[in-house]
């Protein structure tokens, strides 16, 4: 057993550290929320420069052969940086099912040009009822000649504007076994809709809508019956990207709260000269640290665990654990900033939307916590 | 970065394995299972800790020269987390873990000779004088005086919360020897024969009625000199040390991980009316295993820190911190899982001598008491409370 960070793997921390340094504050920040994808397409260009974009995928296809623990290194500075790049949707979503189900034609087509930051991609699966689980796919793919046509609706597609090809899921004709499909839709294919909106926090979001979309048959990824095993792995490996990324948020909330509360006086003396006031700050470091471990094992464990279940487990876990942190780490940063902590003028208020959307997305604590309890049953047979 | 282990690792799990299903019995298994305090009963002990001292493996984290097996972190963890799994009982700390440690570090060649084997063997069974009434997390307030008199220190004063004075033939207990503007400075690291005359031991019962811990009086109690650690007035040093060893030198997830699948199990079977079909409690036990993922992978980072030799820093507190709230909390959620069945107090012990037919099981019945005397947990070895003004101070700099 051996926790240490490989050499390769400080590098990359230390890189992306220095990156987020220099490249990311409030001015920058606002300004990026003003251009037409909510981010610059400079640091996006960086990325792949330094071979960021690559660091998931398999070397045959351009990619650096990476793992999770590099993903996790990299979105935890993303949020302390509040990055808004798209990478969890280009690269870790669109990108992954890609590179999972696509034909090596496919992958080769396609990973490249993302690897090299020239086109961003996003995964279009939640339908209106986000609340519910994976499955619940409406969106319908028929035979149409030797391709396709796609009639439906996705919603909460993370970047969807500015992506070049989505990813879309759809369910199957019952004759052909009902099963989910992906298919890759460029963004001017006609008969797609998209409308889209900044997102809480940073970044935007998007609503499709298909209305007879007639895709080549090669726009299918692969050809399995049903694609629900890779979406949910992916989802899984989200997850726990996120939580990394959710730490870092989390550690940077902490540390201005910290450095605020020594600073401020009332009554004479620094709000950090209370008891009370000191607690609190050591329970929120205390839960910084845990969600930071948290990532960490989710980040180890989730390549590693190839039976479907445990890697479950491990998602959903990691999902219920730092979602309880986040949201005290949050609420208390934002209470010991006394009046300035409700206000736009901090970034706080920017780090207390993105947790928010961290604990929303892909599913709350609450559904995580229910999908643990019955995954734990069915791995413990009694 | 890698969670598995190596070969030679997995190897030595199955060497650990091997010892203990050749050396405990069912009879321990059950009188541990069934056991409610902190420390196990010295009598279940004692078999257990000579067949673990034949094999030299009752003190883990000593070195080699001192007679400790001169195992990596690793296997350390790997060792604690066999022993619990599989029931055994816990050694007493405080001969191995605690006054071992500060006499391999700071104790004179005669007192290493003398003392070091006679914990390993159980000879020895030590209790420690540091609490007394009134210096409790305030212990630089301690009062008890050591008074140089020729040869000897002549001893008075009283200690509290002296968890098993009455089995103890062996106190290391800090006293005061001078007053010095700053109280640590005055206090020295004192061993104490128990049977020396002028102690009183009066026992102090917890709320579930187990007699775990005492108050200790000293009447004029003489001392040699010889049985100093290290420097006059020292002493406060010598039981940081102590304090950080018993904080942050041991592992705590193995013993919890044992702990919360018992709850589990219990709930799982007719004793329980199969409580882990109510979604509140099943739901609440993935909550607490999920703290205690954490823990476990936070520990097992401050191991592997240790055996690439670097230090791990103050987390010890936080640690300690934390694996008190869970072991309560696992303790809290057994009682939600015996529900209504908590009604039945049972104030004999140990509960695996019960033959008799009881109203409700033995393992129904170790619930309440182990849940009432784990309110101890975030009290004992520096409160909460203190351990996170030590968060404060050494980590967060307030």
């Amino acid at each position: 057993m051996d926790l240490a960070q490989s050499e390769a793997q400080q590098m990359l921390r230390h890189s992306i550290e220095r990156y987020v340094t220099e490249h990311y504050d409030q001015q920058r920040r606002r300004q990026a929320a003003q251009d037409p994808g909510g981010f610059k397409r400079a640091n996006w260009q960086a990325f792949a420069d330094l071979g960021w974009l690559g660091l998931p995928f398999a070397e045959d296809v351009g990619g650096v052969g990476g793992g999770s623990v590099e993903v996790a290194i990299l979105m935890e500075e993303f949020g302390r940086g509040l990055a808004t790049e798209p990478f969890l949707g280009t690269v870790l979503l669109a990108g992954a099912l890609i590179a999972k189900c696509g034909t090596p034609e496919q992958q080769a087509e396609l990973l490249q040009p993302v690897i090299e930051g020239h086109t961003l991609l996003s995964f279009a699966h939640y339908e209106t009822d986000a609340r519910a689980g994976l499955s619940t796919v409406r969106t319908a793919a028929l035979r149409s000649g030797s391709g396709w046509m796609l009639q439906g609706h996705k919603t909460n597609v993370l970047d969807g504007g500015s992506a070049d090809s989505h990813v879309v899921s759809a369910r199957l004709p019952d004759a052909e076994g009902g099963g989910i499909a992906l298919f890759v839709m460029p963004k001017d294919a006609v008969g797609l809709t998209l409308r889209d909106a900044p997102r809480l926090g940073g970044g935007r979001v998007a609503d499709l809508t298909f209305d007879h979309v007639v895709l080549a048959s090669d726009a299918r990824l692969g050809s399995s019956a049903d694609e629900m095993t890779a979406i949910e792995a992916a989802i899984d490996r989200a997850i726990a990207a996120i939580g990394a990324e959710a730490a870092g948020l989390m550690r940077s909330m902490f540390e201005a709260t910290l450095e605020y509360t020594k600073v401020r006086k009332q009554f004479g003396r620094p709000l950090s000269a209370n008891q009370v006031i000191r607690h609190r700050l050591v329970d929120m470091y205390v839960q910084c640290e845990e969600a930071k471990a948290m990532a960490s094992r989710a980040a180890l464990m989730i390549d590693a665990e190839d039976v479907a279940i445990e890697r479950s487990l491990v998602a959903s876990g990691a999902k219920v654990k730092i979602g309880r942190c986040a949201r005290n780490v949050a609420e208390q940063a934002i209470q010991l900033h006394g009046a300035m902590g409700v206000t736009d003028e901090l970034d706080l208020g920017i780090y207390f939307k993105r947790l928010l959307v961290f604990e929303a997305m892909f599913g709350s604590v609450e559904y995580h916590l229910r999908r643990h309890v019955e995954l734990l049953a069915r791995s413990r047979p009694e | 970065m890698s969670l598995s282990f190596t070969p030679d690792e997995l190897r030595f799990r199955d060497e650990v394995r091997e010892f203990i299903a050749a050396r405990l019995s069912p009879e321990m298994r059950r009188a541990t299972s069934l056991s409610v305090s902190f420390f196990s009963d010295p009598d279940l002990v004692a078999p257990w800790q000579a067949a673990l001292n034949e094999r030299g493996w009752v003190a883990p984290g000593w070195p080699a020269e001192h007679g400790g097996p001169g195992w990596t972190a690793t296997q350390r963890w790997i060792f604690e987390s066999e022993c619990s799994r599989a029931g055994a009982p816990q050694l007493s700390p405080m001969g191995i873990k605690m006054v071992g440690p500060v006499l391999i570090r700071f104790g004179t060649p005669a007192q290493k000779n003398f003392y070091l084997p006679r914990i390993l063997s159980g000879e020895d069974r030590w209790c420690q004088g540091y609490s007394e009434p009134g210096s409790g997390s305030d212990l630089a307030s301690l009062k008890t005086r050591a008074v140089r008199d020729g040869d000897h220190y002549v001893v008075s004063g009283t200690k509290i919360w002296t968890t098993h004075a009455h089995f103890a033939n062996r106190m290391f207990a800090l006293v005061r020897t001078s007053d010095e503007p700053r109280q640590q400075d005055g206090i020295s690291f004192l061993l104490i024969d128990m049977d020396s005359p002028g102690i009183t031991i009066r026992p102090i019962l917890m709320i579930s009625g187990d007699h775990d811990v005492n108050q200790v009086f000293f009447d004029d109690v003489r001392v040699p000199v010889g049985n100093l650690v290290g420097e006059q007035g020292r002493g406060w040093t010598y039981g940081k040390y102590l304090l950080e060893f018993e904080r942050g030198g041991g592992v705590n997830s193995p013993k919890l991980r044992a702990a919360l699948e018992k709850v589990r199990n219990l709930a799982g079977s007719d004793l329980s009316h199969r409580a882990i079909a109510y979604p509140e409690i099943a739901m609440r036990l993935s909550e607490i295993e999920l703290d205690l993922q954490t823990l476990e992978f936070a520990e097992l980072q401050v191991l592997s820190a240790l055996q690439r030799g670097e230090n791990p820093g103050p987390v010890s507190s936080l640690l300690k911190l934390r694996a008190s709230e869970i072991h309560q909390a696992i303790s809290r959620v057994g009682v939600d899982v015996v529900g209504q069945n908590l009604m039945v107090e049972e104030r004999r012990r140990p509960l695996a001598a019960l033959n008799e037919e009881l109203l409700v099981s033995p393992e129904v019945l170790s619930v309440v008491p182990r849940h009432l005397n784990g309110r101890a947990n975030t009290i004992f070895g520096g409160s909460s409370e203190i351990q996170r003004d030590i968060i404060a101070k050494q980590v967060l700099g307030l």
